[in-house]
């Protein structure tokens, strides 16, 4: 069966179970994964620039023993000449046994995945989704702290164009006993179905607030963003908002000790680069473990469609 | 306020009022040759006002549309002056090419051969959404 993930909701928690399981064996034993897509090629179309999230697929699948087939940006590409998406991922099909896309309209891979015949892993489709950042997000998560009930989970910086947000959010609500503090400027506050859809539908306790200091001690989990400029339609709201949190080691005093920090970067100045030496510093953690989160989904999605 | 009765056609009853417009619009009752009457805020027993439309034509109506505009309004078909059948509404699971997708970001907003098609994720608070970007559809 071709199945494609465009959402961290495509995915169940015990199948994320199992992707952290595979996760765990791949850092523990690396060899055992290093043939097993061997002779197999990924293909990643980037419609928009990415620099991490490309490398970690293609990093992934070269670890997998596999190849990889990409597709420079929209500039150079079909798209240029006006192909649609549909007949993009028709023709990438031919060459490829599975497909990364990020793509800055909503719901592009979704049309990738209808018209493919391989699967296809959403890379980021505007500011929908996201589900590897996600996958990354929840291993970081899970690695830290062993498990993922009864946390407290501070989001801080842009709540409302930040996809990554909104699919931890999602993913989060699923465990019993999290709480979420909601951190941003008035103007950047999670999106209304966010919050009716999501929190309120599960009865997921929640708090919104502007004041990162007063809400940090009481954190298990803080998950910074940064201020997205190509989110933006109008420069000068971008220009107003984007210092609004810089997160640095003397507002960390009062933190727990066991504090997560995450980012799903690029940072641009929300965080302090002296914050980096700080033990509770996970975001080049994250880097790594979203590459061994896609080595995982790539695995699995190639087993099930029998590929390998 | 009379206005005559139809011979064969359609009388769309119990519309929620001011949602008749929005009904017309959809079916594209403007590019019909037949007459077509709306009556706003007509007087209901049941309802306090209500909106009516008539079509003095026999031509099929997409159901869905009326469905997804308002599920409580009622078909009645009319046949030889007389009525012929009462069409019960639900609402549909999938609309396609109904509405468009408003959002500026949507992956239909700049590829036209994309149908536009919105399912109903919440029976209960009447939410169509974008199959594509998730947006919630303009009733």
């Amino acid at each position: 069966m071709r199945r494609s993930i465009i959402d961290i909701r495509d995915l169940s928690p015990s199948e994320i179970m199992e992707l952290i399981g595979t996760s765990e064996d791949i850092i523990a034993n690396p060899a055992k994964y290093a043939h097993k897509c061997e002779g197999k090629k990924l293909g990643t179309l980037f419609f928009e620039p990415s620099t991490r999230t490309r490398m970690s697929f293609e990093a992934a699948m070269y670890e997998l023993g596999g190849h990889v087939i990409t597709m420079a940006g929209a500039g150079s590409s079909s798209a240029a000449k006006g192909e649609s998406v549909a007949d993009t991922a028709k023709t990438v099909s031919c060459y490829t046994d599975i497909i990364a896309m990020r793509h800055p309209k909503e719901g592009a891979a979704f049309v990738a995945a209808k018209n493919a015949s391989v699967p296809v892993i959403n890379a980021g489709d505007g500011g929908h989704s996201h589900p590897t950042q996600t996958l990354a997000d929840l291993l970081t998560i899970y690695r830290e702290k062993g498990h993922f009930d009864n946390l407290t989970v501070g989001l801080c910086g842009d709540l409302k164009f930040g996809r990554t947000v909104h699919s931890l959010i999602e993913a989060m609500s699923r465990y019993t006993g999290v709480k979420f503090v909601l951190i941003s400027p008035e103007e950047l506050k999670v999106p209304g179905y966010v919050k009716k859809e999501v929190l309120q539908e599960k009865g997921i306790p929640y708090e919104q607030t502007t004041d990162l200091e007063t809400v940090l001690p009481t954190l298990d989990i803080l998950y910074m963003t940064r201020i997205q400029k190509e989110r933006f339609f109008n420069e000068e709201d971008y220009l107003r908002l984007k210092d609004s949190y810089v997160l640095t080691p003397e507002k960390l005093v009062n933190a727990k000790e066991d504090l997560v920090i995450m980012h799903p970067l690029p940072r641009v100045n929300e965080i302090s680069v002296k914050v980096d030496e700080d033990k509770r510093a996970c975001y080049f953690k994250q880097v790594l473990n979203g590459k061994y989160m896609r080595m995982a989904l790539i695995l699995k999605l190639l087993k099930e469609a029998g590929t390998i | 306020m009379n206005i005559d009765s139809i011979q064969n056609g359609i009388v769309i009853d119990h519309i929620t009022a001011g949602n008749a417009m929005r009904i017309y619009e959809l079916l594209e009752l403007d590019k019909l040759e037949a007459a077509v009457a709306i009556i706003k805020n007509a007087t209901s027993n049941k309802m306090g006002k209500k909106d009516i439309i008539k079509i003095d034509a026999a031509i099929d109506v997409n159901l869905d549309v009326i469905g997804f505009v308002d599920p409580d309004a009622t078909i009645n078909v009319i046949r030889d002056g007389k009525l012929f059948e009462k069409k019960k509404i639900d609402m549909p699971e999938t609309i396609i090419n109904v509405v468009k997708c408003k959002n500026p970001r949507c992956i239909t907003s700049c590829e036209q051969e994309l149908d536009h098609v919105f399912k109903l994720t919440d029976r209960k608070k009447k939410i169509y959404r974008c199959i594509y970007c998730e947006t919630k559809a303009n009733i």
